[in-house]
């Protein structure tokens, strides 16, 4: 079947809306059958664990080609690190796609929405195609999209627990609200998980610890691509509407009749 | 802002008897909860916990899986020089110890880290006596621009400082600081340090509030296992770590666990800690934080650092050399002996071997960038 469902995005068409990362495995050998399994064309890699001068495996080497890379700014505590992680990228050859974290507190590793915004304004400048990490507000979604953002990407929940959709209505709000495409982030442990935040209609789900920390990551991998498929297909196909009341199939005022008189 | 006045209220509770009065329920409970307190970190500590220890160990993997995955970092220490103005009693760098003293020249400091990032290592942790004369801020700045194009990440395990020079080896390429306490108990603490700067219990205890403030990425903290009681020890310890956890949030907190060993002096530990009891001790702190990263050295055998592998540990040494100017040339005295001579190569084997990915390089380096 052709694909007429694109996810445009920083100036790519992708078929896949599963976006995968390189962290936690236990060997980096695994991650293009993940890519191949999963179906996913974008992945996310720190450029912190990246050594092009290093005797030791370059993650790098790992990446099929095809892939879109989305480095992140992992380690950055401001939006000047970040900054700095980004253009360093890029002078890498890693591409114009970054993937803005900062962080500054390590425990709950939430990341900081002023300084979030600050660095997307300066790299969406020097233009970068930028995806910032966020905790789910709709104000600082709206700072992001004025800073210049290309995507919004909010947490399902602290990354690394695969805890699920923790703040999914706070994400329905930016779905609802924002113009930009939201890809959730973070949090999501099952596929199940993944494919409901895309029946409520986020753009694409970027999946890592679920899928590197399983005990078959390939396998896991397929099931997220397709989990994330289906529940695209489902949000296109629009759902039923949903009651919280039961339908009794014997209407208790269908002896009203049709025009309200009397049968 | 000081740990002191916790370090010493903690000093005259009566931890060992809650700890007997804990029973193997309350460790339970405590693994049954999201999130585990303070005093379900003692039920953890308590020996009624030891009958749970498989239990704790299932709840560690998987805490320490879900955190940081399937990855252990690798570094390795450089000695650059032993000369030492202490006299800590259990120490085989102690300053009334008669052993062949050096600091290296920065051509030595070269080869050494050559030799080291020879093997693939990219992380390292620069060691030395502590002096500050011989050894000071000066020659440590020294070192690191020597080493800094080899290692993206240095760390520095040397004499407590103040802020501001920590401030200055940041500016210079440093990222971590480690330095231990040895021991929390005030008394044992001057007993064991009869002479020397390092007497000051006080300035040593915060010694990584000054690194976090001053900017370091990564502090380092831990106890000499063996010394005292470890039940008490790693109680305050998680709690150290926690208090800076919560005052520097930026910061990577980290504990090393390590256990006194045979070395150039006499000194035997008087509280030996099992195999079994170093487990328990390396679960609790995980589960208590599982964010904490934690450093199992080569003073364990290689059995033991292979077995306890998924149970907590986040970084390993390999490739170790206690001597200094040990790297490029072998048979010089070190510091401790060593139970895991394996090379970094055999290290990454083994991990490999187990599923895990060894880490070489975990930092940016900043500075010389944008």
């Amino acid at each position: 079947m052709e694909h007429t469902d694109i996810f445009e995005l920083g100036g790519k068409r992708l078929t896949s809306r599963l976006f995968t990362g390189t962290g936690k495995y236990g060997d980096d050998g695994l991650i293009p059958a993940v890519c191949e399994a999963s179906g996913s064309q974008v992945i996310t890699v720190a450029l912190r664990r990246v050594d092009l001068d290093g005797r030791g495996d370059n993650v790098m080497r790992h990446i099929p080609g095809h892939m879109t890379l989305l480095p992140n700014t992992s380690g950055a505590r401001t939006a000047d690190e970040a900054v700095r992680i980004a253009r360093l990228a890029r002078a890498m050859g890693c591409g114009d796609w970054i993937k803005i974290e900062v962080i500054s507190d390590n425990r709950h590793l939430l990341p900081d929405g002023y300084e979030t915004a600050r660095a997307t304004e300066t790299l969406a400048r020097e233009g970068f195609v930028v995806l910032p990490y966020m905790n789910p507000d709709l104000y600082v979604a709206r700072s992001l999209a004025d800073a210049g953002a290309a995507a919004i990407m909010p947490l399902g929940a602290p990354i690394g627990t695969n805890r699920g959709l923790r703040t999914e209505e706070m994400i329905r709000i930016l779905i609802e609200e924002m113009d930009l495409p939201i890809i959730v982030d973070a949090g999501i442990g099952t596929p199940s998980q993944a494919c409901q935040a895309m029946e409520m209609g986020a753009a694409a789900c970027l999946v890592n610890t679920a899928i590197a920390t399983a005990a078959d990551p390939v396998l896991m991998g397929r099931a997220f691509g397709r989990a994330v498929a289906a529940g695209r297909e489902a949000f296109l196909a629009g759902p039923g509407a949903v009651s919280a009341l039961a339908r009794a199939s014997s209407p208790l005022t269908g002896f009203l009749g049709e025009t309200g008189g009397a049968a | 802002m000081s740990f002191l006045p916790e370090a010493l209220r903690l000093h005259r509770e009566p931890l060992e008897e809650r700890m007997a009065a804990a029973t193997g329920h309350d460790a339970l409970r405590a693994l049954e909860r999201e999130r585990v307190g303070e005093d379900g970190f003692l039920a953890l500590l308590s020996p009624a916990a030891g009958q749970h220890l498989e239990a704790m160990a299932g709840r560690a993997r998987d805490l320490t899986l879900r955190r940081f995955g399937r990855t252990v970092s690798l570094f390795t220490p450089l000695y650059v020089s032993n000369h030492c103005a202490n006299h800590c009693r259990y120490c085989g760098f102690a300053a009334p110890n008669s052993i062949p003293r050096s600091r290296l020249t920065m051509d030595e400091v070269r080869a050494e880290g050559e030799a080291i990032a020879a093997t693939g290592l990219r992380q390292l942790l620069l060691l030395t006596g502590e002096s500050p004369a011989r050894a000071g801020v000066e020659y440590l700045e020294d070192c690191v621009r020597v080493l800094r194009p080899l290692f993206p990440s240095i760390a520095v395990e040397v004499f407590p400082m103040a802020a501001d020079d920590y401030r200055r080896l940041a500016a210079a390429g440093v990222d971590g600081l480690t330095v231990f306490q040895e021991t929390y108990d005030p008394d044992l603490y001057a007993d064991l340090h009869p002479a020397g700067p390092k007497r000051d219990y006080a300035w040593r205890l915060d010694t990584p509030m000054r690194g976090a403030e001053a900017g370091l990425r990564v502090v380092n903290i831990g106890v000499l296992l063996g010394l005292t009681g470890w039940r008490r020890e790693i109680f305050v310890t998680g709690l150290h770590a926690a208090w800076l956890m919560k005052r520097h949030p930026g910061v990577d907190v980290a504990v090393s666990l390590p256990r006194m060993r045979p070395h150039a002096g006499a000194f035997q530990p008087a509280s030996p800690v099992s195999d079994r009891e170093l487990v328990q001790a390396m679960t609790a702190l995980r589960i208590f934080l599982p964010r904490l990263s934690i450093t199992i050295s080569t003073r364990e055998t290689p059995a033991f650092r292979d077995n306890i592998l998924p149970l907590g540990v986040t970084r390993m040494s390999a490739g170790v050399s206690t001597a200094v100017g040990g790297h490029a040339k072998a048979g010089e005295t070190g510091q401790f002996e060593i139970s895991d001579p394996r090379s970094v190569a055999e290290v990454c084997e083994m991990l490999k071997s187990r599923g895990y990915q060894p880490v070489f390089k975990d930092w940016e380096p900043l500075e010389a960038s944008a």
